[in-house]
This record gives structure tokens, C-alpha cells and sequence, in this order.
């Protein structure tokens, strides 16, 4: 298997391996994720009732209140966060709350990566670096 | 974006962890909007300051950071009168988290005033041209607008790192190209004084994050052009509006006409005002005050509350310092019963949320209070305010009128 790697934009910088969890939709951490289990519990939400602890979260970009900025804070003293982000394009309130959390965020990926991720892949997002590499698909074996 | 070799040694941890994230969130914001570096900054004003807004998270974030602000900075309105929490029925508990936040502001070297009108406070005074980093939406409308300084719509985090580097990400309203008026608003009847918030309303729902260029008849005063202000910036997002032979910017660029054209007239801000006969219920609190009130507006609530006495709960909002400066106006509002009340504001004051109906004199709290404190808002001038507060009564003097 050819390893994936995509490039991408710094946004927070770090280094964080885990499972993918996508999320078509936005996300506002004020209103939609409980800061104390990270589970979303936005209705009506691609991800209600699933927890973005741990996860390598991918999400078009964020959305609501720049309080959400705090709230990812909370998230990851809580040890809820997820462990890493990729966005298609960051907004402002992600982009302070992921470096404030040191949760390491990639954006603007050179391909798609709803094309290229599916959920249970694990994935390392290098935020330093500013790209993303597909280590093991899920249910399949590392090479 | 382009560093210099300090700002990349800062950013690499050489300056430590606090200036190391705050120089993080500024490089990414800027090459989220294109900044071709970072520039210094005059002053810093940091929005997230009351419990209500941020919480425990925004506390704990704030108490990690070490160091000092490296220029003059001060806060946004808090959840309560730091001094006299007690008198609005704040909670022991909310008054113990927020004096815990302020401290932590405190021990960064950020000026503990909190007020939503740093223009109006010696010393912290910012000019045409002038670079800034302020975060609370009213002032920094003002700002823009009104001195023809120049800031961002900074959060919180982003306006406390400005403040603790001195510097800011060079982008958005920091550039001439993205001054300049995108729609052309007409107004064609006279205004005077809460007509200025009523419109601003009005004007911000249609405006929405544009920039506007206003054509006026009259020739408002400055606490006109900060209840426009601060209405647009409600209703809507402006951070930025033109007046047309009045404000700096429209006086010295001499801008193109937009080619979009709109034209409010008084029908539109007599709606706003029709919300006293719409409302299902009787105003229970009146409040007076934002943004805070100047020295005019003090001397203005102290000539209508002389020998008067309030029947309903008042407040009246301004900054400290202000209150300070003039002692007799406050003496004289206090005489009333309404009380005048430093560092908050009711819209980010949990003590609003205990009252269903309040009535305002701004086109900002008239827009928040519904959302922000689960009341019902009504719409009038300081007079009607003052006159539903006092029920039209007057005190008696000596035993008769």
C-alpha cells in the first residue's frame, strides 16, 4: 500500500496519532459537545450522541459563539478533547481554542480528505508540519 | 506571513510557553486572513471577562498565563459591580468566580477597569490612525468609526495575546482596502438622541458584516454615533461605519458612493419604539447605560431623576472612573433610588435574567437582553426610561409638590 500523505496549513502546532471520526457538519463547541464527557449533543447533528474524545476530529470548520473557543479548553482539561483536528477551511474560534488547548490542527489539506479519511482510520496529524498521513485504514494492517 | 527573527525566536518557546501560544494564535489568524506580518499596537482592550460568558473554562485559561501585557490594556465589562456586587443580588458563589477572573487579569498587568467606553477614560485615549486590538463590539465600532483608529473584531484570547506581545496580526480593518463603504444608507427624517440606537437596530439587520456609509440631516453627537455604533454591531456585525461629513475617514478619503443604495425611514424606527405598546407585559426593570454612560448622558439621567423618585428597579451604567469624576451626579441619581452601578452592564450581568420585561434606551440591549437574559426588552428615550421608572411621580419636597 502506498502511505497517504497529504500537505496542508498550520494552524496549531503539535503532533497527535488516533482514530478518525468525521463530521460532516460544522461544529460549535459552546452549545453542541458537554465539555465534561465530549459527547455532542446537538440534535440533529451528523455526530449527536457520539463522543469526539480522543478522536482525530475532522470537521468542515467551526461555527457560533467565540465562546467555544474556551469551551474546547475545557474539553481537553477534562481530557474529552479530541486529540487532534483536521478542518477543510479553519475559522477564527477553532483556530484560537485548538492552540490555547494544544490540540494540533492541519486545514486546507491539498486533497480532500472526506475522499481520502473514513472513520476507525488511524491517522497522524503533524500540526507542526502542517500535513497528515494515513498510518493503518481501518481494518487493515499496518504496512 | 513574515516574522522577524525575535517573533520566530518567540514563537519557537525561546520567550516562554504563555508568549509562545500568544504569538501562535496571531500568526494563525493571520494567515487565516492573509497578514503579511505583525504590527504594534497602541492599546489592547480583552473581552471574556464576565463568569456568565466564559465560565471555568475561560478562568482556568486566563490563570495558566504568566507574564505582562505590554501595552496599556483594560477589560470588558464584568458580570457585576466589583465593588458593590451585593446590592444587585449577585450569588456568593458567581461574585467569588468573577473576582477570581479579575485577578487573574490583574496579575498580567491589565488595568481593572472595566468598561465597554475605554475612549472615555484619561489616559487610554487612541487616535486617527492609530493601531488597536479591542474586543468588546461597541467600542470597537466607536473606534473605527468615530476616532478613525483601526482594530479587528478581536475574541477574547486573541486581544490578550495582542496585549501580551504589543503587537497584532496585520490584516482586515488594519488596511486601507477594507475601509472603505460597501452599501450607501439614507436616512430621511431628523434624529435625535435614542433615534441614533433605534436605527442602528434597524440598520444592522439589513447591514449585516458590511461596511456602511451613512448620509444624515442632522449632525449627531458623539454619544449619537456610540449608540449607532453599538446597535449595528448587535443587530448586525458592523464593525465599521462612515457618516458622510462627520466621521474622519468619510471627511478626509472622500469615498466613492456604493452602488448599493438603502433608504430607512422614521415608519422603520417608530417600530422599534412600538415595542413599549407591543410588549405582553409591563416593564420591571429599567436600565439605563449602554455602552456606559459619558459625563453628558450622567448629567442628562441626574436633571430627569432630580427631586424624582423610582417606583421600579433602575440602573444605570458606566464606567468607574466616570462615576468617580462626578460625584454629584451620582448623588443625585442615587437620591432617587435608581442606583448606578460601575464595571457591568445588563446584558452581561446575571442580575437581568431575574426580571421578564426591561426597558432600555439602547439599540444594543434592546437587541441582546432577549437572548442573553431571557427577558422581553422594550425600546425608548432616556426620558420615557426615567418616566416609567418614576411612574411620572415627583417627590414630595417639604411635604408638598
Amino acid at each position: 500500500m502506498v502511505p497517504i500523505k497529504l500537505k496542508g496549513r498550520t494552524i496549531s502546532r503539535g503532533c497527535a496519532e488516533g482514530e478518525v471520526l468525521l463530521s460532516r457538519d460544522p461544529i460549535s463547541f459552546l452549545g453542541s459537545v458537554d465539555p465534561k464527557t465530549g459527547i455532542v449533543v446537538e440534535e440533529k447533528h451528523s455526530l449527536a450522541g457520539k463522543s469526539i474524545k480522543g478522536k482525530v476530529l475532522v470537521f468542515p470548520h467551526g461555527k457560533g459563539s467565540t465562546v467555544g473557543s474556551y469551551v474546547m479548553y475545557q474539553l481537553k482539561k477534562n481530557e474529552a478533547g479530541p486529540i487532534a483536528i483536521i478542518n477543510l477551511e479553519t475559522e477564527p474560534i477553532v483556530a484560537v481554542g485548538a492552540i490555547i488547548s494544544e490540540i494540533p490542527l492541519v486545514d486546507m489539506l491539498e486533497k480532500n480528505p472526506y475522499e481520502y479519511l473514513n472513520d476507525g482510520d488511524i491517522v497522524l496529524v503533524n500540526g507542526s508540519e502542517g500535513y497528515i498521513e494515513l498510518i493503518k485504514p481501518k481494518g487493515g494492517k499496518t504496512e | 506571513m513574515y516574522l522577524t527573527k525575535e517573533e520566530e525566536q518567540i514563537l519557537n518557546g525561546e520567550a516562554g510557553e504563555t508568549l509562545r501560544k500568544a504569538i501562535e494564535i496571531l500568526v494563525a489568524l493571520g494567515d487565516i486572513y492573509g497578514a503579511d506580518g505583525l504590527i504594534p499596537i497602541k492599546s489592547a482592550q480583552i473581552a471574556g471577562v464576565s463568569y456568565k460568558t466564559i465560565g471555568d473554562a475561560g478562568l482556568e485559561w486566563i490563570s495558566d498565563l504568566e507574564g505582562q501585557v505590554k501595552v496599556p490594556s483594560i477589560l470588558n465589562p464584568a458580570g457585576m459591580d466589583l465593588e458593590d456586587w451585593e446590592r444587585l443580588r449577585i450569588s456568593p458563589e458567581f461574585a467569588e468566580k468573577q473576582k477570581a477572573i479579575i485577578q487573574a487579569y490583574k496579575k498580567l498587568g491589565i488595568s481593572c477597569e472595566c468598561t465597554c467606553t475605554p475612549y472615555n477614560l484619561e489616559g487610554f485615549s487612541a487616535g486617527y490612525g492609530d493601531h488597536l486590538a479591542w474586543s468588546e463590539s461597541s467600542a470597537i465600532s466607536y473606534a473605527n468609526s468615530v476616532i478613525g483608529a483601526r482594530t479587528n473584531r478581536e475574541g477574547g484570547p486573541s486581544a490578550l495575546s495582542a496585549a501580551l506581545l504589543g503587537k497584532t496580526a496585520n490584516y482586515g480593518l488594519h488596511l486601507d482596502e477594507n475601509r472603505v463603504p460597501e452599501v450607501s444608507i439614507s436616512v430621511e427624517c431628523s434624529l435625535k438622541e435614542s433615534d441614533y440606537g433605534a436605527l442602528g437596530y434597524v440598520a444592522g439587520k439589513i447591514i449585516g458584516s458590511r461596511i456602511p456609509i451613512f448620509h444624515l440631516k442632522d449632525t449627531p453627537e458623539k454619544d449619537e454615533l456610540k449608540a449607532l455604533g453599538a446597535a449595528m454591531a448587535a443587530s448586525g456585525a458592523v464593525a465599521l461605519y462612515h457618516v458622510e461629513g462627520v466621521s474622519p475617514e468619510a471627511c478626509r478619503m472622500g469615498f466613492e458612493e456604493p452602488e448599493e443604495k438603502i433608504i430607512i425611514e422614521r415608519s422603520q424606527l417608530d417600530e422599534v419604539y412600538e415595542s413599549r405598546e407591543r410588549a405582553g407585559k409591563e416593564p420591571e426593570l429599567i436600565t439605563i447605560g449602554c455602552p456606559h454612560c459619558s459625563a453628558a448622558e450622567l448629567k442628562k439621567a441626574a436633571e430627569l431623576l432630580k427631586g424624582k423618585t423610582v417606583s421600579k428597579e433602575t440602573w444605570i451604567f458606566t464606567s468607574r472612573e466616570l462615576a468617580k469624576r462626578y460625584p454629584d451626579h451620582i448623588r443625585t441619581i442615587e437620591e432617587s433610588g435608581a442606583k448606578v452601578v460601575c464595571d457591568t452592564c445588563m446584558v452581561v450581568s446575571p442580575a437581568t435574567n431575574r426580571y421578564s420585561c426591561v426597558m432600555v434606551n439602547s439599540g444594543k440591549a434592546f437587541a441582546y437582553v432577549p437572548g442573553m437574559c431571557g427577558a422581553e426588552s422594550v425600546y425608548g428615550n432616556m426620558e420615557a426610561c426615567i418616566e416609567e421608572a418614576t411612574g411620572g411621580k415627583r417627590k414630595k419636597v417639604g411635604g408638598s409638590y
